[in-house]
């Protein structure tokens, strides 16, 4: 009988043991580095890259992966950063918001990286901002959002909403009527932008005649487009997300509502975007952002050839892919700067360091953390590329708060 | 009045469009009472076969493009069909005694179909270009119907109509039938209902097949195309009553014209919750669906 | 005699195992851990449900979300100095819902995050179970039940916070919950409630209640008629369930720090399924060490191999269900019953029986 009992007892022990083997492997490795020094040990030093390379959101974050291996590969072959190659620690947030929050714990925690470049939807970011905030670690998020956050642990490189949102609404009323369309998908980022919009809107003389929110991953957009045919717009402002651009735009061709009739403007249809929607249906569409393919800077050139190069000629660069390739080297010149690896010294330093970005010259806002960026719309041409429409001339500073904009005052802050 | 009808004409589309992707699920469902959560691969594998055959029509015969669309559609169910014949051969013969397991096991399946997608295809989407004769619509009375949709609601006639032949005119169609009613007694009565089933589940694939490939006119061709339909088929399968074809066709043009109208009077959110929460009530009332039928049997 | 014995040797190497767990991980794997044990006592009701009394739900992300959302509101409100969550401001919202007021006490909000879920799992229960809906229609059903809360959760987002749900809480009254000494407690807080959970569960399964849920299992119509009313029995143990699930949601967002409506979604809930099915549904313990066992696995894959975990993982659930449809539990029996064979036989006649405990 004992001998039986011992039996289980190993069988059970050795499942359970099996379970966590995995875990307490990396415990003690976890042990050894955080003797070492902090951050940074031998000649590299470890930073995290953190996108959903599975799941609903593996479509968008996997090129701000390679974008980011990119500007890393290029600063390893470069010499490094303050002597040290960079070694990155890939992680998979799966789309999944929690994860997020428990792969950064990891990174900052058992990998100790120097900092963090990932991230792609608001939820993503907000899953993470306490774990950067609480383990005092840096994360750089490259994707446009809503605006309405600066936390004092996160740079932000993708445009806030005056750098997008704002302008492009500015130009619609200019160039295209007042009358607005707004449709968006289900979340954060539309409800928000829309609420903006309605202000602005209001305080312009302009006016949304309606405001359409889809759920994720909606697919039939007969009835909304019913709905624009009687309520006759100049122009449809689109919030949608992921999919749901794919189906709206095709039905709305098939209604027979073209560029010319009502021009729909995106913020965020990008060039990647384009391919799974079909140029045919876009041509003639806008969209807001901060780059393209085919702005037309020294640095966009190389850029563009590089990622090519390397990814193959069938890829095209977009605003967050720039926006992730941007931050990989705004660190680094903060981290020069600041001779340190050591986060509140490279946040110390982060203020007022510019880049010339493939975007243009960008530069870091040191009250904030966002950067500035210049403003520019583009014209889907029939290649699937954009033509730039209209520029803001000059970087504009990021306000992710609308503290500057007299109407926005009664959107609460 | 132009409105109500073009709403209308939007409803039986939607409903077209929703019930070719159950009708596939209906009769692996109906038949072998296996909860096929992988469908919606077969879904996705079906849009995939299409934009493949764009890209050799594309590079080898330029000229006959505007064709390439039609083959698409016998290619798509038969690529389906085929995987779908695969799986039961592998996987989903061992759990016809378990409608839960299969649910589990198929769900496996399903991980695995889409990341080998996304390892083939990679993860953005893809644009499949429709031929040119496709765009564009009827204007009639100052309503457009897109051409689009027009052909996919002959295209859903037609797979009935070939269903319904296929039920009721041949003998395999028959033996089918018959073990969909009463597995029992057609076995009794000298049906090898191992072959039906395998017949069933890959003309349930291969339907779902045809279902991705018109869905690639309307939507978005990723690796995760098919989970975006696939709670809805399964609604729509148990409101029409398990097993009942011409239930399920009701089901679907009901829950499309339904659905759509909901959302014209209100946001696409609140329909879609509307349009839950009245299917699961109704099943309270009716828990056997449109179709079903009171039976003195237990069980 | 012995077997009992025996049941008890396999509980105590389970928790004897979870309770020094925590000396030997570093801080983020504790952390996981805790994670994963709040996945065993969903699992735990799962398993009472599904391997028990039969009834397959689809709808437990549900159940869960709703526990975790009252226990991060009552957090929210604690992290938010100015009395408004951040989020509510955003939307333009100046005063407080009255929903959320109600929040402000942390009895209710742990109250209501075991009471909510369980009440409407018992409205829910009641309607579909009276109408004797069951089987594969049920699970169905509790699908629409996800669409439909996720939906409304994602679309009322002035007060819940939509996509991205609550996050960002910083204590627990007034006790900073990132402090290793709040971890620590928090963890064998967990480990207390798991066991609580399973000797509870345990000890439903061996009483008179316990064999007429196995009953309702294997001859729903027989036990008609016998003369018992399933329904409420099934009501019962589908509450009971939800009720794990919610209070699994308090410690989880207690821990993890974070809630949003995905967490609630088809998928989250087709999971939850699985960590029972690959631990063993029909063993309560089996359940609760497969839902570590699988999401260590998938954390483990998802590390080393970021982009194929999900086919290792889909490869997982097809291995287990096709060969081991009794789960890793069974696996344990299976074991077991080849060493059994050598020795008495008697004793191999009773070893199924074992598996439904």
């Amino acid at each position: 009988m004992g001998r039986k009992k011992g039996l289980l007892a190993i069988v059970v022990m050795s499942m359970l043991l099996a379970a966590c083997s995995s875990q307490i492997e990396t415990a003690t490795e976890g042990t050894e580095s955080a003797s070492k020094a902090a951050v940074s040990d031998g000649d590299s030093v470890k930073v995290g890259i953190l996108h959903s390379l599975s799941g609903t959101m593996a479509i968008s974050e996997v090129s701000l992966r390679d974008a980011e291996q990119m500007a890393i590969d290029e600063i390893n072959a470069d010499g490094g950063v303050l002597g040290k190659q960079i070694e990155p620690v890939i992680e998979d947030g799966a789309s999944d918001w929690p994860t997020y929050a428990e792969k950064a714990r990891k990174l900052l925690q058992e990998d100790k990286v120097a900092t963090i470049f990932g991230g792609w939807t608001s939820a993503s970011r907000k899953a993470m901002l306490p774990v950067v905030e609480q383990n005092k670690g840096l994360l750089w998020y490259p994707v446009q959002y809503e605006g309405m956050e600066a936390s004092p642990n996160i740079f932000y490189t993708g445009a806030t909403t005056n750098q997008q949102i704002v302008p492009a609404v500015d130009w619609l009323l200019e160039n295209e009527g007042i009358k607005f369309f707004l449709i968006g998908s289900d979340y954060v980022f539309p409800r928000t932008a829309n609420q903006i919009i309605n202000a602005q809107l209001k305080a312009k003389g302009g006016k949304a005649v309606a405001e359409e929110y889809t759920p994720m991953g909606h697919t039939d957009y007969n009835t909304v487009i019913s709905k624009i045919k009687s309520s006759k717009p100049d122009v449809i402002f689109n919030t949608l997300n992921g999919d749901s651009n794919v189906a709206f735009f095709k039905q709305l061709k098939d209604a027979g509502i073209t560029a010319e009739d009502i021009p729909v403007l995106s913020v965020s249809v990008a060039e990647e975007e384009i391919r799974g929607i079909g140029t045919d249906v876009l041509e003639g569409h806008y969209a807001a952002w901060n780059y393209y393919q085919t702005t037309d800077t020294p640095e966009n050139k190389s850029f563009v050839d590089n990622y090519k190069k390397k990814y193959g000629e069938d890829r095209v660069t977009a605003d967050p892919i720039e926006a992730a390739y941007t931050a990989v080297y705004l660190w680094k010149a903060a981290v020069e700067k600041a001779g340190s690896f050591e986060v509140d010294k490279v946040k110390a330093a982060a203020g007022g360091i510019e880049f010339k970005a493939p975007s243009g010259v960008v530069k870091v806002d040191g009250e904030n953390q966002h950067i500035y960026k210049t403003v520019r719309i583009g014209q889907v041409q029939g290649d699937g590329q954009f033509k730039e429409v209209w520029n803001s001339g000059e970087a504009v500073k990021p306000d992710p708060y609308l503290k500057t904009y007299d109407w926005a005052s009664g959107l609460k802050k | 009045m132009s409105v109500i009808l073009m709403q209308l004409f939007n409803g039986i589309s939607l409903g077209s469009i929703l019930l070719l992707v159950a009708l596939g699920l209906a009769i692996t469902f109906g038949q072998m009472n296996i909860i096929n959560m992988a469908h919606g691969e077969f879904i996705m594998i079906g849009a995939y076969t299409t934009y493949v055959l764009q890209q050799v029509f594309q590079q080898q015969f330029p000229d006959a493009f505007g064709t390439y669309f039609l083959l698409a559609i016998p290619v798509a169910f038969l690529v389906a069909a085929f995987i779908g014949l695969l799986m039961e051969k592998t996987i989903v013969k061992f759990l016809y005694e378990r409608p839960s397991d299969s649910l589990l096991a198929t769900w496996g399946v399903s991980l695995i179909l889409q990341q080998t997608a996304r390892s083939i295809f990679g993860a953005p989407n893809v644009a499949v270009a429709a031929p040119e004769w496709l765009n564009g619509g009827l204007s009639l009375a100052g309503m457009t119907f897109p051409y689009k949709r027009l052909f996919i609601l002959g295209l859903v006639l037609l797979s009935v109509l070939f269903l319904f032949i296929y039920l009721y005119r041949t003998n395999s169609g028959r033996r089918m039938k018959a073990v969909t009613m009463n597995r029992e007694m057609a076995s009794c009565l000298g049906v090898s209902t191992r072959k039906v089933d395998s017949t069933a589940f890959a003309i349930g694939s291969g339907l779902a097949g045809i279902a991705g490939c018109s869905l690639t006119l309307l939507g978005s061709i990723g690796p995760t195309l098919g989970t975006a339909y696939i709670v809805d088929a399964f609604m729509i399968v148990v409101l029409g009553g398990v097993g009942k074809l011409k239930g399920t066709i009701l089901a679907g043009v009901m829950l499309g014209i339904f659905s759509t109208f909901v959302e014209f009077s209100t946001s696409a959110t609140i329909a879609k919750m509307i349009v839950f929460a009245v299917i699961i009530l109704f099943l309270q009332w009716k828990p056997t669906g449109f179709a079903g039928v009171r039976v003195r049997a237990l069980d | 005699m012995i077997k009992k014995y025996r049941q008890g040797a396999y509980y105590g190497i389970f928790f004897l195992f979870l309770s020094v767990a925590p000396f030997f991980l570093t801080d983020f794997r504790a952390g996981l851990l805790a994670k994963f044990l709040c996945y065993g006592i969903i699992a735990v009701g799962i398993s009472l449900l599904w391997g028990y009394t039969g009834i397959l739900s689809l709808g437990h992300g549900v159940f869960f979300g709703l526990g975790a959302y009252c226990m991060a509101m009552y957090l929210k409100l604690e992290a938010s100095p100015s009395g408004i969550p951040d989020f509510m401001e955003w939307n333009g919202i100046t005063e407080l819902p009255f929903i959320w007021t109600m929040f402000k006490n942390p009895v209710f909000a742990i109250a209501a995050a075991v009471l909510v879920p369980s009440l409407i799992a018992a409205f829910i229960g009641y309607v579909t179970f009276k109408n004797r809906i069951k089987g594969v229609f049920f699970s169905i059903i509790s699908q629409a039940v996800v669409v439909v809360t996720v939906t409304l959760f994602i679309g009322a987002q002035q007060i819940t916070g939509g996509t991205s749900g609550l996050t960002n809480f910083f204590t627990v009254f007034q006790v900073p919950l990132t402090d290793s000494g709040t971890k620590t407690i928090l963890y064998y807080v967990t480990v207390f409630t798991l066991f609580l959970i399973m000797a509870l569960s345990f000890g439903l399964t061996k009483t008179r209640f316990g064999k007429i849920l196995i009953a309702i299992r294997d001859g729903e119509n027989r036990l008609r008629f016998l003369g018992y009313n399933p329904t409420g029995y099934k009501v019962f143990i589908y509450a009971l369930s939800a009720a794990f699930a919610g209070l699994a949601g308090v410690l989880f967002v207690l821990q993890v720090g974070i809630i949003s409506p995905e967490m609630m979604g088809i998928i989250p809930s087709v999971e939850m399924v699985l960590w029972a099915a690959i631990g063993g549904r029909f063993s309560i313990l089996g359940a609760a060490a497969g839902a570590i066992l699988t999401n260590s696995a998938k954390s483990y894959l998802s590390e080393s191999y970021p982009e194929f975990w999900t086919i290792f993982l889909g490869a997982l659930f097809l291995v287990v269900v096709l060969y081991l449809p009794n789960g890793l539990a069974g696996l344990v029996e299976k074991v077991k019953l080849r060493f059994a064979k050598k020795e008495k036989k008697e004793e191999v006649k009773h070893a199924g029986d074992s598996l439904v405990s």
